[in-house]
Protein backbone atom coordinates (compact mmCIF):
# COMPACT_ATOMS: atom_id res chain seq x y z
CA UNK A 1 0.00 0.00 0.00
CA UNK A 2 1.54 3.16 -0.87
CA UNK A 3 1.44 6.05 1.32
CA UNK A 4 0.47 9.77 -0.33
CA UNK A 5 2.99 12.45 0.75
CA UNK A 6 1.17 14.92 2.98
CA UNK A 7 0.88 18.45 1.11
CA UNK A 8 3.60 20.89 2.05
CA UNK A 9 2.46 23.89 4.68
CA UNK A 10 2.42 26.74 2.17
CA UNK A 11 3.26 30.20 2.30
CA UNK A 12 0.88 31.57 -0.13
CA UNK A 13 -1.70 29.58 -1.81
CA UNK A 14 -3.24 30.70 -5.29
CA UNK A 15 -7.02 29.54 -6.02
CA UNK A 16 -6.54 28.89 -9.94
CA UNK A 17 -9.55 27.05 -10.14
CA UNK A 18 -11.66 27.67 -13.51
CA UNK A 19 -8.98 30.02 -15.06
CA UNK A 20 -8.52 29.96 -18.31
CA UNK A 21 -6.86 33.51 -18.55
CA UNK A 22 -4.71 34.21 -17.12
CA UNK A 23 -4.64 30.71 -16.53
CA UNK A 24 -3.10 28.89 -13.30
CA UNK A 25 0.44 28.77 -14.64
CA UNK A 26 0.82 32.39 -14.39
CA UNK A 27 -0.77 32.83 -11.12
CA UNK A 28 1.95 30.44 -10.16
CA UNK A 29 4.05 32.32 -11.50
CA UNK A 30 2.92 35.52 -9.96
CA UNK A 31 3.34 33.67 -6.82
CA UNK A 32 6.77 32.51 -6.56
CA UNK A 33 7.42 36.36 -7.10
CA UNK A 34 5.86 37.49 -4.33
CA UNK A 35 7.24 35.28 -1.97
CA UNK A 36 10.92 34.96 -0.43
CA UNK A 37 13.62 32.43 -1.42
CA UNK A 38 12.61 28.92 0.60
CA UNK A 39 8.83 29.39 0.85
CA UNK A 40 6.40 27.37 -0.79
CA UNK A 41 3.71 28.57 -3.33
CA UNK A 42 0.45 26.11 -3.95
CA UNK A 43 -1.94 26.49 -6.85
CA UNK A 44 -5.15 25.18 -7.27
CA UNK A 45 -5.13 24.46 -10.89
CA UNK A 46 -8.32 22.50 -12.52
CA UNK A 47 -6.60 22.56 -15.83
CA UNK A 48 -5.36 19.35 -17.13
CA UNK A 49 -2.52 21.49 -18.79
CA UNK A 50 -0.80 22.30 -15.66
CA UNK A 51 -0.09 18.97 -14.93
CA UNK A 52 2.43 19.06 -18.25
CA UNK A 53 2.83 23.13 -17.70
CA UNK A 54 3.70 23.74 -13.89
CA UNK A 55 6.82 21.04 -13.94
CA UNK A 56 8.48 22.46 -17.00
CA UNK A 57 8.41 25.77 -16.06
CA UNK A 58 9.47 25.22 -12.58
CA UNK A 59 12.24 23.56 -13.83
CA UNK A 60 12.99 26.20 -16.50
CA UNK A 61 13.14 28.65 -13.85
CA UNK A 62 15.14 26.73 -11.49
CA UNK A 63 12.97 26.01 -8.81
CA UNK A 64 11.71 23.23 -6.80
CA UNK A 65 8.97 21.03 -7.89
CA UNK A 66 7.20 19.66 -4.83
CA UNK A 67 4.55 17.54 -6.64
CA UNK A 68 0.78 17.12 -7.90
CA UNK A 69 -1.29 16.42 -4.91
CA UNK A 70 -4.96 15.24 -6.75
CA UNK A 71 -8.16 16.35 -4.98
CA UNK A 72 -11.69 16.29 -5.96
CA UNK A 73 -12.04 18.18 -9.51
CA UNK A 74 -8.73 19.67 -9.58
CA UNK A 75 -4.96 19.17 -8.18
CA UNK A 76 -2.79 21.34 -5.87
CA UNK A 77 0.43 21.77 -7.26
CA UNK A 78 3.07 22.62 -4.52
CA UNK A 79 6.61 24.73 -5.55
CA UNK A 80 9.55 25.82 -3.37
CA UNK A 81 11.30 29.57 -4.78
CA UNK A 82 14.57 28.44 -4.96
CA UNK A 83 16.71 31.86 -5.85
CA UNK B 1 -35.76 54.41 7.57
CA UNK B 2 -32.46 56.14 5.97
CA UNK B 3 -31.03 55.67 2.82
CA UNK B 4 -28.48 53.22 2.37
CA UNK B 5 -25.53 54.98 1.92
CA UNK B 6 -23.55 53.29 -0.86
CA UNK B 7 -19.92 54.62 -1.49
CA UNK B 8 -18.13 53.43 -4.98
CA UNK B 9 -14.88 54.28 -5.23
CA UNK B 10 -12.70 54.42 -8.82
CA UNK B 11 -15.13 55.56 -12.30
CA UNK B 12 -13.55 52.65 -14.44
CA UNK B 13 -16.03 50.10 -16.24
CA UNK B 14 -17.01 48.62 -13.52
CA UNK B 15 -17.37 51.63 -10.62
CA UNK B 16 -19.37 53.63 -13.46
CA UNK B 17 -21.82 50.79 -14.42
CA UNK B 18 -22.28 49.38 -10.72
CA UNK B 19 -23.55 53.15 -9.71
CA UNK B 20 -25.78 53.36 -12.77
CA UNK B 21 -27.59 49.95 -12.17
CA UNK B 22 -28.11 50.99 -8.37
CA UNK B 23 -29.36 54.14 -9.48
CA UNK B 24 -32.05 52.58 -11.92
CA UNK B 25 -32.59 50.04 -9.54
CA UNK B 26 -32.97 52.24 -5.89
CA UNK B 27 -35.13 55.08 -5.26
CA UNK B 28 -33.26 58.06 -3.83
CA UNK B 29 -35.30 56.96 -0.47
CA UNK B 30 -33.59 53.67 -0.64
CA UNK B 31 -30.23 54.20 -1.34
CA UNK B 32 -27.77 57.38 -1.52
CA UNK B 33 -25.06 56.73 -3.92
CA UNK B 34 -21.83 58.37 -4.18
CA UNK B 35 -18.93 57.73 -6.49
CA UNK B 36 -15.64 58.91 -5.72
CA UNK B 37 -12.89 59.14 -8.36
CA UNK B 38 -9.47 60.51 -8.62
CA UNK B 39 -10.01 62.60 -11.99
CA UNK B 40 -13.66 62.69 -13.19
CA UNK B 41 -12.34 61.61 -16.55
CA UNK B 42 -13.50 58.10 -18.26
CA UNK B 43 -11.07 56.54 -20.01
CA UNK B 44 -11.76 53.52 -22.71
CA UNK B 45 -8.33 51.88 -22.54
CA UNK B 46 -8.27 49.09 -25.43
CA UNK B 47 -7.92 52.35 -27.54
CA UNK B 48 -4.34 52.77 -26.43
CA UNK B 49 -3.09 49.71 -28.45
CA UNK B 50 -4.30 51.78 -31.64
CA UNK B 51 -2.28 54.90 -30.86
CA UNK B 52 1.16 54.02 -31.09
CA UNK B 53 0.24 52.71 -35.11
CA UNK B 54 -1.74 56.36 -35.40
CA UNK B 55 -5.01 55.34 -34.26
CA UNK B 56 -7.59 57.43 -32.44
CA UNK B 57 -5.97 60.32 -30.88
CA UNK B 58 -6.41 60.18 -26.76
CA UNK B 59 -9.18 62.81 -26.66
CA UNK B 60 -11.59 60.52 -28.37
CA UNK B 61 -11.22 57.76 -25.80
CA UNK B 62 -12.16 59.91 -22.77
CA UNK B 63 -15.43 61.50 -21.70
CA UNK B 64 -15.99 63.09 -18.39
CA UNK B 65 -17.48 60.67 -15.66
CA UNK B 66 -20.31 62.93 -14.94
CA UNK B 67 -21.60 62.62 -18.44
CA UNK B 68 -21.83 59.03 -18.09
CA UNK B 69 -23.54 58.88 -14.52
CA UNK B 70 -27.07 58.87 -13.76
CA UNK B 71 -28.56 61.48 -12.11
CA UNK B 72 -29.48 59.81 -9.06
CA UNK B 73 -25.39 59.28 -8.70
CA UNK B 74 -23.34 61.77 -6.88
CA UNK B 75 -19.62 62.11 -8.37
CA UNK B 76 -16.77 63.27 -5.88
CA UNK B 77 -13.67 64.13 -7.50
CA UNK B 78 -10.33 64.06 -5.33
CA UNK B 79 -7.79 62.00 -4.20
CA UNK B 80 -8.34 59.12 -1.43
CA UNK B 81 -6.60 59.55 1.89
CA UNK B 82 -7.71 56.14 3.38
CA UNK B 83 -10.46 53.62 3.27
CA UNK B 84 -11.37 54.10 7.44
CA UNK B 85 -12.90 50.20 7.91
CA UNK B 86 -13.79 50.46 11.59
CA UNK B 87 -16.03 54.06 10.99
CA UNK B 88 -16.90 53.00 7.68
CA UNK B 89 -16.14 55.99 5.54
CA UNK B 90 -13.75 57.44 3.25
CA UNK B 91 -11.65 60.03 4.30
CA UNK B 92 -10.57 62.60 1.04
CA UNK B 93 -7.42 63.88 0.97
CA UNK B 94 -9.22 67.86 1.14
CA UNK B 95 -10.87 66.65 4.63
CA UNK B 96 -14.02 65.77 3.27
CA UNK B 97 -15.36 62.83 4.73
CA UNK B 98 -18.14 60.21 3.29
CA UNK B 99 -19.75 57.51 5.36
CA UNK B 100 -20.73 53.70 3.99
CA UNK B 101 -23.35 51.15 4.64
CA UNK B 102 -21.76 49.37 1.59
CA UNK B 103 -18.37 50.05 0.11
CA UNK B 104 -17.58 48.92 -3.84
CA UNK B 105 -14.11 49.25 -4.60
CA UNK B 106 -13.37 49.84 -8.02
CA UNK B 107 -10.16 51.26 -8.13
CA UNK B 108 -8.20 49.19 -10.98
CA UNK B 109 -4.67 48.71 -11.49
CA UNK B 110 -2.13 51.05 -11.19
CA UNK B 111 1.15 51.06 -13.14
CA UNK B 112 4.75 50.68 -11.34
CA UNK B 113 7.77 51.16 -13.64
CA UNK B 114 9.97 51.46 -10.96
CA UNK B 115 9.22 48.25 -9.63
CA UNK B 116 11.67 46.18 -12.57
CA UNK B 117 14.86 47.64 -12.46
CA UNK B 118 16.17 49.75 -15.73
CA UNK B 119 12.53 50.06 -16.86
CA UNK B 120 11.84 53.97 -16.30
CA UNK B 121 14.79 54.62 -18.67
CA UNK B 122 14.97 51.36 -20.89
CA UNK B 123 11.32 50.89 -22.39
CA UNK B 124 8.57 52.01 -23.93
CA UNK B 125 4.90 51.01 -23.46
CA UNK B 126 0.68 51.34 -24.75
CA UNK B 127 -0.57 51.64 -21.30
CA UNK B 128 -1.35 55.06 -21.12
CA UNK B 129 -2.70 57.38 -23.11
CA UNK B 130 0.93 59.46 -23.09
CA UNK B 131 3.28 56.62 -23.17
CA UNK B 132 1.33 55.65 -26.09
CA UNK B 133 1.86 58.51 -27.61
CA UNK B 134 5.39 58.30 -26.45
CA UNK B 135 5.25 55.07 -28.58
CA UNK B 136 3.83 56.42 -31.50
CA UNK B 137 7.09 59.23 -31.81
CA UNK B 138 9.19 56.49 -31.27
CA UNK B 139 8.06 54.38 -34.29
CA UNK B 140 7.61 57.25 -36.11
CA UNK B 141 11.34 57.61 -36.32
CA UNK B 142 12.19 53.89 -36.23
CA UNK B 143 14.13 52.99 -39.44
CA UNK B 144 14.99 49.44 -38.77
CA UNK B 145 16.39 47.14 -36.19
CA UNK B 146 15.20 44.81 -33.42
CA UNK B 147 11.86 45.35 -31.49
CA UNK B 148 11.41 43.21 -28.35
CA UNK B 149 8.20 43.09 -27.48
CA UNK B 150 6.48 41.52 -23.72
CA UNK B 151 5.57 41.81 -20.08
CA UNK B 152 7.80 43.58 -17.26
CA UNK B 153 5.54 41.62 -14.69
CA UNK B 154 2.56 39.59 -13.65
CA UNK B 155 -0.25 40.63 -13.39
CA UNK B 156 -1.31 43.24 -16.00
CA UNK B 157 -4.61 44.21 -17.99
CA UNK B 158 -5.72 42.31 -20.88
CA UNK B 159 -3.59 39.31 -21.44
CA UNK B 160 -4.14 38.88 -25.16
CA UNK B 161 -2.67 42.80 -25.52
CA UNK B 162 1.63 42.28 -26.09
CA UNK B 163 0.40 39.25 -28.55
CA UNK B 164 -2.40 42.09 -30.29
CA UNK B 165 0.31 44.93 -30.22
CA UNK B 166 3.14 42.28 -31.94
CA UNK B 167 0.46 41.35 -34.67
CA UNK B 168 -0.22 45.49 -35.47
CA UNK B 169 3.60 45.91 -35.70
CA UNK B 170 4.34 43.38 -37.74
CA UNK B 171 1.43 45.06 -40.55
CA UNK B 172 2.91 48.53 -39.51
CA UNK B 173 6.53 48.08 -40.17
CA UNK B 174 5.33 46.26 -43.67
CA UNK B 175 3.04 49.13 -44.58
CA UNK B 176 6.37 51.72 -44.23
CA UNK B 177 8.52 48.91 -45.82
CA UNK B 178 10.78 48.41 -43.06
CA UNK B 179 10.05 45.17 -42.00
CA UNK B 180 13.22 43.71 -43.67
CA UNK B 181 15.17 45.94 -42.28
CA UNK B 182 13.33 44.95 -38.77
CA UNK B 183 13.51 42.02 -36.41
CA UNK B 184 10.96 41.54 -34.10
CA UNK B 185 10.79 39.25 -30.69
CA UNK B 186 7.98 38.47 -28.82
CA UNK B 187 8.47 37.42 -24.83
CA UNK B 188 6.41 34.64 -23.97
CA UNK B 189 6.26 33.98 -19.72
CA UNK B 190 5.39 30.53 -20.30
CA UNK B 191 6.38 27.60 -22.93
CA UNK B 192 4.07 28.43 -25.27
CA UNK B 193 2.68 31.93 -27.14
CA UNK B 194 -0.28 32.49 -25.17
CA UNK B 195 -1.59 30.96 -21.48
CA UNK B 196 -4.63 29.31 -23.17
CA UNK B 197 -3.36 26.58 -25.57
CA UNK B 198 -5.79 26.97 -28.43
CA UNK B 199 -5.21 30.25 -28.78
CA UNK B 200 -1.31 29.42 -28.76
CA UNK B 201 -2.28 26.47 -31.48
CA UNK B 202 -3.29 29.15 -33.99
CA UNK B 203 -1.49 31.83 -33.21
CA UNK B 204 1.99 30.19 -33.08
CA UNK B 205 2.08 29.78 -37.40
CA UNK B 206 0.52 33.03 -37.70
CA UNK B 207 3.84 34.38 -36.16
CA UNK B 208 6.10 32.06 -37.83
CA UNK B 209 4.45 33.29 -40.83
CA UNK B 210 5.11 36.82 -40.38
CA UNK B 211 8.55 36.65 -39.09
CA UNK B 212 8.03 37.09 -35.77
CA UNK B 213 10.32 35.29 -33.21
CA UNK B 214 9.42 34.22 -29.94
CA UNK B 215 11.15 33.86 -26.86
CA UNK B 216 9.74 31.58 -24.93
CA UNK B 217 10.18 31.17 -20.84
CA UNK B 218 11.16 34.96 -20.66
CA UNK B 219 10.01 36.17 -17.47
CA UNK B 220 11.72 39.85 -17.47
CA UNK B 221 14.16 40.48 -14.43
CA UNK B 222 15.88 43.31 -15.20
CA UNK B 223 16.49 46.12 -18.35
CA UNK B 224 19.65 47.64 -18.87
CA UNK B 225 19.13 50.82 -20.81
CA UNK B 226 22.80 51.83 -21.85
CA UNK B 227 23.51 48.44 -23.15
CA UNK B 228 20.07 48.64 -24.32
CA UNK B 229 19.75 44.64 -23.36
CA UNK B 230 17.23 42.87 -21.07
CA UNK B 231 17.38 40.08 -19.20
CA UNK B 232 15.05 37.20 -17.63
CA UNK B 233 15.01 35.42 -14.61
CA UNK B 234 15.66 31.93 -16.69
CA UNK B 235 18.97 33.41 -17.56
CA UNK B 236 18.61 35.06 -21.29
CA UNK B 237 19.50 38.27 -22.43
CA UNK B 238 18.34 40.03 -25.22
CA UNK B 239 19.38 42.92 -26.74
CA UNK B 240 16.82 45.68 -28.22
CA UNK B 241 16.52 48.95 -30.54
CA UNK B 242 13.16 49.47 -29.11
CA UNK B 243 11.58 47.73 -26.64
CA UNK B 244 8.07 47.24 -25.48
CA UNK B 245 7.23 46.43 -22.66
CA UNK B 246 3.85 46.29 -20.51
CA UNK B 247 5.28 47.78 -17.28
CA UNK B 248 4.42 46.15 -13.48
CA UNK B 249 1.31 47.06 -12.47
CA UNK B 250 0.44 46.91 -8.89
CA UNK B 251 -3.40 47.47 -6.83
CA UNK B 252 -4.25 51.04 -4.69
CA UNK B 253 -2.38 51.96 -2.48
CA UNK B 254 -5.01 52.72 -0.25
CA UNK B 255 -6.32 49.48 -0.43
CA UNK B 256 -3.12 48.24 0.63
CA UNK B 257 -3.20 50.85 3.72
CA UNK B 258 -6.56 49.78 4.73
CA UNK B 259 -5.39 45.95 5.48
CA UNK B 260 -7.37 44.85 2.63
CA UNK B 261 -4.68 43.60 0.02
CA UNK B 262 -1.77 41.56 -0.85
CA UNK B 263 1.77 43.33 -0.72
CA UNK B 264 0.74 44.02 -4.53
CA UNK B 265 -2.16 45.45 -3.37
CA UNK B 266 -4.68 42.87 -5.04
CA UNK B 267 -7.72 42.31 -3.12
CA UNK B 268 -8.68 38.99 -1.55
CA UNK B 269 -11.76 38.53 -2.99
CA UNK B 270 -14.98 35.88 -2.75
CA UNK B 271 -14.55 34.23 -6.49
CA UNK B 272 -18.41 34.30 -6.67
CA UNK B 273 -20.37 36.68 -4.17
CA UNK B 274 -17.36 39.31 -5.14
CA UNK B 275 -17.45 39.94 -1.22
CA UNK B 276 -13.82 41.25 0.57
CA UNK B 277 -12.80 38.07 2.66
CA UNK B 278 -11.77 39.99 5.39
CA UNK B 279 -14.66 42.87 5.31
CA UNK B 280 -18.47 41.17 4.09
CA UNK B 281 -19.17 45.53 4.04
CA UNK B 282 -17.09 45.58 1.36
CA UNK B 283 -17.63 44.73 -2.62
CA UNK B 284 -14.82 44.25 -4.85
CA UNK B 285 -14.83 44.65 -8.93
CA UNK B 286 -12.40 44.57 -11.82
CA UNK B 287 -8.26 44.82 -11.50
CA UNK B 288 -8.61 45.39 -8.16
CA UNK B 289 -9.45 42.32 -7.02
CA UNK B 290 -6.81 39.18 -6.41
CA UNK B 291 -9.40 36.41 -8.85
CA UNK B 292 -7.76 34.25 -11.11
CA UNK B 293 -9.57 36.01 -14.22
CA UNK B 294 -8.42 38.51 -17.02
CA UNK B 295 -7.89 42.09 -15.92
CA UNK B 296 -9.93 43.53 -18.00
CA UNK B 297 -13.28 45.61 -18.90
CA UNK B 298 -15.13 42.88 -19.95
CA UNK B 299 -14.68 40.91 -16.62
CA UNK B 300 -15.34 44.08 -14.58
CA UNK B 301 -18.68 44.79 -16.76
CA UNK B 302 -19.83 41.36 -15.93
CA UNK B 303 -19.00 41.24 -12.05
CA UNK B 304 -20.59 44.69 -11.96
CA UNK B 305 -24.11 43.19 -12.79
CA UNK B 306 -23.52 40.79 -9.87
CA UNK B 307 -22.51 43.40 -7.15
CA UNK B 308 -24.91 45.72 -8.29
CA UNK B 309 -27.95 42.77 -8.23
CA UNK B 310 -26.57 41.79 -4.24
CA UNK B 311 -26.31 45.22 -3.13
CA UNK B 312 -30.01 46.05 -4.75
CA UNK B 313 -31.20 42.68 -3.09
CA UNK B 314 -29.87 43.62 0.77
CA UNK B 315 -31.10 47.59 0.48
CA UNK B 316 -34.54 46.00 -0.69
CA UNK B 317 -35.30 42.96 1.69
CA UNK B 318 -34.96 39.75 -0.49
CA UNK B 319 -32.01 38.53 -0.49
CA UNK B 320 -30.77 38.11 -4.19
CA UNK B 321 -27.85 35.39 -4.18
CA UNK B 322 -26.44 36.64 -7.14
CA UNK B 323 -23.17 35.12 -8.32
CA UNK B 324 -20.18 35.72 -10.46
CA UNK B 325 -19.73 33.01 -12.85
CA UNK B 326 -15.78 34.07 -13.65
CA UNK B 327 -17.25 35.44 -17.07
CA UNK B 328 -15.10 37.03 -19.65
CA UNK B 329 -15.72 38.19 -23.39
CA UNK B 330 -12.93 39.93 -25.22
CA UNK B 331 -11.75 40.24 -29.28
CA UNK B 332 -7.58 39.07 -29.97
CA UNK B 333 -6.60 41.31 -32.81
CA UNK B 334 -4.48 39.49 -35.47
CA UNK B 335 -3.16 41.97 -37.58
CA UNK B 336 -3.93 41.97 -41.42
CA UNK B 337 -7.80 43.07 -40.63
CA UNK B 338 -8.58 39.61 -38.52
CA UNK B 339 -9.60 38.74 -35.60
CA UNK B 340 -10.90 36.04 -32.75
CA UNK B 341 -13.17 36.09 -30.23
CA UNK B 342 -12.71 34.32 -26.59
CA UNK B 343 -15.69 33.70 -24.42
CA UNK B 344 -14.80 31.87 -21.35
CA UNK B 345 -16.49 31.27 -17.54
CA UNK B 346 -15.01 29.00 -14.46
CA UNK B 347 -16.86 26.54 -16.15
CA UNK B 348 -16.32 26.67 -19.58
CA UNK B 349 -12.99 26.93 -21.39
CA UNK B 350 -12.98 29.41 -24.35
CA UNK B 351 -13.18 27.65 -27.75
CA UNK B 352 -11.97 30.88 -30.01
CA UNK B 353 -13.22 31.10 -33.80
CA UNK B 354 -10.67 30.80 -36.69
CA UNK B 355 -9.39 34.70 -37.34
CA UNK B 356 -11.58 36.42 -39.50
CA UNK B 357 -12.73 39.58 -40.45
CA UNK B 358 -15.79 39.69 -38.99
CA UNK B 359 -14.60 39.78 -35.61
CA UNK B 360 -12.19 42.61 -36.71
CA UNK B 361 -15.35 44.88 -37.40
CA UNK B 362 -17.24 43.66 -34.28
CA UNK B 363 -13.86 44.71 -32.59
CA UNK B 364 -13.69 48.31 -34.27
CA UNK B 365 -17.49 48.99 -33.49
CA UNK B 366 -17.18 47.96 -30.15
CA UNK B 367 -14.61 50.54 -29.64
CA UNK B 368 -16.94 53.00 -30.81
CA UNK B 369 -20.34 51.48 -29.40
CA UNK B 370 -18.61 51.28 -25.88
CA UNK B 371 -20.04 54.82 -25.00
CA UNK B 372 -23.31 54.24 -25.34
CA UNK B 373 -23.65 50.56 -24.62
CA UNK B 374 -21.71 49.30 -21.65
CA UNK B 375 -21.49 52.56 -18.96
CA UNK B 376 -25.15 52.63 -19.21
CA UNK B 377 -26.15 49.05 -19.01
CA UNK B 378 -27.76 48.38 -21.94
CA UNK B 379 -25.42 45.12 -22.20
Amino acid sequence: MSVLPDIPKAEKTIDARGSFCPGPLLELIRGVKSVSVGAIVVVLSSDPGSNKDIPLWTRKAGHEYLGAFPEAGYTRFAVRKAH
Amino acid sequence: MAAHKIVILGGGVGGTLVANLLARKLTREQAQITLIDRTGRHTYQPGWLYIPFGGAPPERLERSERSLLDRKVTLAIGDIKRIDREARQIVMADGLVFAYDTLVVATGARLAPVAVPGYVAGAQHFYSAEAALRLHAALRDFQGGRIVVGVADIPYKCPPAPLEFTFLLDDYLRQRGLRDRSEIIYLSPIGRVFTIESVAEFVAPLLEERGVHCELFFNTESIDPKAKQISSLEGTTLRYDLLVLVPPHRGAQIVIDAGLGDEQGWIATDRETLQSKVDSHIYVIGDASDLPVSKSGSAAHFEAKVVAQRIAGAVLEHADDARYDGAVMCFLELGRGQASQLVFDYDHPPQPPQPNQLYHYEKALFNHAYWYLVPRGVV
